[in-house]
């Protein structure tokens, strides 16, 4: 997958894309000249740069697309000072946008990271990055270095490895890594309230804060320009599988995922299916995607999520149920171990899955998916097993025919293709 | 009040759906499934017993939010 984001001349789209359509990463004296450096924002005005991120509404773009004005206010203002947490883990296997914005725009995601500690009156930012992105950790650390040679605020910021998995990157499984526990899912108290040593913690990923720099530069009318009301700005998506192009774009929220996909070359040997969101997001049928906006209510009208901006295309001869069994085998194993439904009902569901995809299932096998699906959602003390569970429901739905084919026994010809959505090994880089 | 679980504590005995079985359900691998409604007060002594017999101490009782729902 090529690692650089196409600029789009004909609209005010590309705001991230020129720290990433270039080969090696910026350097800081080169951000400076195409950025004016954040300003410091002093006691009075700090208030002030929340009112600025809410007015230009951003939303998170890590997955859960949440009001970051909203997370910032509840963390300021308590008695114990906040810590700001860069979320660079990026456990979507299908997802590259934040590390490549990590390795080629560091300063643009530092600058953020530095204005939301001011704003929130942190002393202490963490950047988490996967620990399977080597590259995306060396530039993050180098552009750390270069600025604490020009430092001149008392905020510390370090660098910590995030764990290669699905749920290292959830909010309190990050809390608990740092407070020196493992990187899995806890049943504490929310890490705005008790976070990292039971501090206050802003959590922020990597591209969210990228987009809270701009808007401090250039103010939230000019965020405000592109992208719909629900959620203004461009984001950053990974388009892969059957696309001529796959690689990271940046788009306008609200662009139809059909118009992205052309943006990426087409899709030269059709659209089986789309898979939008990322593993926890949903599938959906060629002609549904055509012409869905990638905007929250978009979505949710097709029981999606915007999630992590994952566009990746099933080509129609590839089939759709086997990629689906291969991905729900790989959520099994992501599971942390912790909860009963989420450990025995992701195995359980992705061994029905297989079963259907070798012709060993019957009709019970579907309904015995059906009833599973529904039984687990909601059980689990992290999103993982809803997500799993949204992921699989959408595939039954889409991929209906090829569902009946391999029931009845026949094994379709493109279960026999390589696979297109990639699961990572266990400790290999992704 | 309502029946809420953690579910990281939740080992799957499954005392509670032998006790409150009209609140509360196992599923196929034997870890309890709530009933989300407000607990009747006439069920409430047995919920109180319910959560002290949880081996595991993995089930609590809530208070009603406080907005007004629906």
């Amino acid at each position: 997958m090529s690692g650089s984001a196409t600029r789009d001349p004909s609209a005010d789209v590309a705001r991230l894309s020129p720290h990433l359509d270039r080969a090696v990463p910026i350097s800081l004296r080169e951000h400076r000249a195409a950025f004016p450096p954040p300003s410091t924002p002093h006691r009075a005005s700090r208030a002030e740069l929340i009112d600025a991120i809410d007015a230009a509404g951003l939303r998170g773009r890590g997955g859960a697309a949440f009001p970051t004005a909203v997370k910032m206010r509840a963390v300021g203002g308590g008695k114990r000072r906040p810590v700001v947490v860069v979320n660079g883990s990026e456990g979507e296997p299908a997802s590259e946008k934040d590390r490549v914005l990590m390795t080629l725009g560091p300063h643009l995601v530092l600058d953020g990271a530095e204005l939301a500690a001011a704003a929130v009156d942190a002393d202490e930012v963490i950047v988490g990055v996967d620990a399977a992105a080597p590259r995306a950790r060396r530039s993050i650390e180098a552009a750390v270095g270069e600025r604490s040679a020009v430092a001149r605020r008392g905020v510390s910021v370090r660098v910590v490895p995030i764990p290669t998995g699905y749920v290292a990157g959830e909010e309190r499984s990050l809390v608990h890594l740092l407070n020196g526990g493992p990187a899995i899912p806890t049943s504490g108290p929310r890490p705005f309230v008790r976070g990292v040593r039971g501090r206050p913690t802003l959590i922020q990923n990597v591209e969210t804060l990228g987009h809270l720099a701009l808007i401090n530069a250039f103010g939230p009318t000019w965020f405000r320009s592109i992208g719909p009301d629900e959620m203004p700005g461009s984001m950053l998506v990974t388009v892969s599988g059957g696309v001529a192009h796959p690689g990271v774009y940046e788009i306008e929220v609200g662009a139809k995922i059909g118009d992205v996909m052309r943006g990426a070359g087409g899709a030269p040997r059709g659209v089986g299916g789309v898979l939008v969101g990322g593993y926890s997001g949903t599938w959906l049928a060629a002609e549904i995607a055509a012409t869905v906006p990638l905007q929250p209510s978009g979505l949710a009208a097709v029981g999606g999520i915007v999630g992590a901006g994952v566009i990746a295309v099933v080509p129609e001869d590839a089939c759709g149920w086997t990629e689906t069994a291969n991905v729900l085998r790989w959520l099994a194993g992501q599971t942390a171990g912790q909860c009963g439904p989420c450990v025995h009902g992701l195995a359980a569901i992705a061994g029905a899955a297989e079963q259907v995809v070798t012709g060993r299932g019957g009709d019970a096998t579907f309904g015995r998916l059906n009833r599973w699906a529904a039984d687990v959602r909601g059980r689990g003390a992290c999103a993982l097993p809803d997500g799993a569970v949204r992921f699989l429901q959408s595939a039954l739905e889409v991929f209906g025919a090829d569902v009946r084919a391999h029931l009845h026994g026949r094994r379709c010809a493109g279960s026999r293709e390589p696979r297109i959505l990639p699961v990572p090994e266990p400790g290999k880089a992704a | 009040m309502r029946l809420r679980l953690d579910p990281i504590a939740c080992t799957g005995h499954g005392i509670c759906a032998e006790l409150l079985p009209e609140m509360i359900r196992l599923d196929d691998w034997g870890y309890p499934i709530l009933d989300d409604a407000t607990v009747p007060a006439e069920l409430l002594p047995m919920a109180r017993r319910t959560l002290n017999a949880c081996p595991a101490l993995a089930l609590r009782l809530e208070r009603e939010p406080k907005a007004p729902r629906g």
